[in-house]
């Protein structure tokens, strides 16, 4: 591929990345009004954060079931309100430990 | 660990570390991992490592990057490139347009045009659940640690390939997922309404992703349209009393469980 193809791809991927991070920002000054928008926007994180982790969290690792067992580590150490690195390391160990256990399954199989 | 010992540092305030830096720790470890991944997946795609980098530096973003490399190595028109990268990234309008609420009153043009680079779902849900106003300085030291892990983590993937075990890899793909989950349940617990909006998003993404019917959904769609669905539903169920920013009960990256 040639270097200009390649350079202006990326320059329209970073800007297509930018713009929607940017323009809100800039044009939205001072508190928002609507009680349903400010209802809307609270609602908002809890939304998105869950659409993106279910269900590609199933994705996220070489199983779904290793996971599912993160996943639920993930769930349980969030419910103790357990801060973020926290909760990321238990869900990491979790994967890791149901993936050699599933190795270990798999050559008795 | 080093980490660890980092950490305890802080705590007893022996290196004066901002809170956002703290903050944006566990992040920036879970990106060098993720990055890493799309290190790997570029090089071997036939880009060069300071290409990749330079992919990860202007862009910033999971998902947008994945998509749009394998456009560029599919030769794609630049308006598909465009396209495409733009629906998987519209998200973040919904995120930037909840930040604007928080930032702090006075916040010039050139900070807000600053801050706009660093939005991303991790540290856009990390700053949202703080329990004040959004400074500049905390914006930007909350994205310095993931920033140099994302373009850290890509040129470490690009350069050396295979080196980090395949199972670790695996594992440490669950780490951004799973601060999510650390985000969002806390507050699950403790209020109806969120659990019920969260809920309905989860049903919405999984349906979109399950379902044939909605296959050309997939990709930006799927996120865009459970979070707007769910968000307007609790809204117009539940409207918010008070309207205060919704907070994490969570110690983030305060290290104290570690």
């Amino acid at each position: 591929m040639s270097d200009g193809y390649l350079l202006a791809a990326i320059a329209t991927m970073a800007a297509v990345t930018y713009i929607p991070r940017a323009l809100p920002l800039i044009l939205v000054r001072g508190k928002i009004e609507s009680h349903f928008v400010r209802s809307f926007l609270y609602y908002v994180p809890y939304a998105v954060l869950a659409s993106m982790t279910v269900p590609a969290i199933f994705g996220a690792t070489d199983s779904p079931w290793s996971a599912g067992a993160g996943f639920l580590i993930a769930i349980v150490l969030g419910l103790r309100g357990k801060s973020l690195l926290t909760v990321a390391i238990g869900a990491t160990a979790a994967v890791w430990l149901v993936e050699q256990a599933l190795r270990v399954l798999l050559v008795f199989i | 660990m080093g980490l660890v010992a980092i950490i305890g540092c802080v705590k007893n305030k022996a290196l004066p570390i901002p809170q956002g830096v703290m903050d944006g720790l566990p992040i920036g470890l879970g990106y060098f991992a993720v990055s890493f991944a799309f290190g790997l997946f570029a090089v071997e795609g036939g880009l060069s490592p300071l290409t990749t980098t330079l992919v990860s530096l202007t862009n910033l973003t999971s998902a947008g990057q994945f998509a749009g490399v394998q456009l560029i190595f599919l030769h794609q028109p630049l308006f598909e490139i465009a396209l495409t990268t733009l629906l998987i990234n519209l998200r973040y309008m919904l995120m930037s347009l909840s930040l604007s609420q928080k930032i702090a009153p006075g916040t010039g043009l050139i900070q807000r045009l600053a801050i706009s680079y660093g939005i991303t779902d991790e540290v856009y849900a990390v700053a949202i659940s703080q329990p004040r106003n959004l400074t500049t300085r905390y914006m930007l030291s909350l994205m310095t640690l993931p920033i140099l892990g994302w373009i850290g983590g890509t040129l470490s993937g690009a350069l050396t390939g295979g080196i980090l075990p395949g199972s670790l890899r695996s594992a440490l793909g669950i780490s951004l997922y799973a601060m999510f989950v650390a985000i969002i349940m806390p507050t699950f617990k403790k209020s109806r309404p969120v659990a019920l909006v969260i809920t309905i998003a989860i049903v919405l993404s999984t349906l979109i992703a399950q379902l044939p019917v909605f296959e050309m959904l997939r990709g930006g769609w799927q996120i865009i349209l459970a979070t707007l669905i769910a968000s307007a539903l609790g809204a117009w169920l539940a409207p918010v009393q008070h309207s205060e920013p919704p907070q994490s009960e969570s110690n983030q990256g305060g290290g104290t469980d570690v």
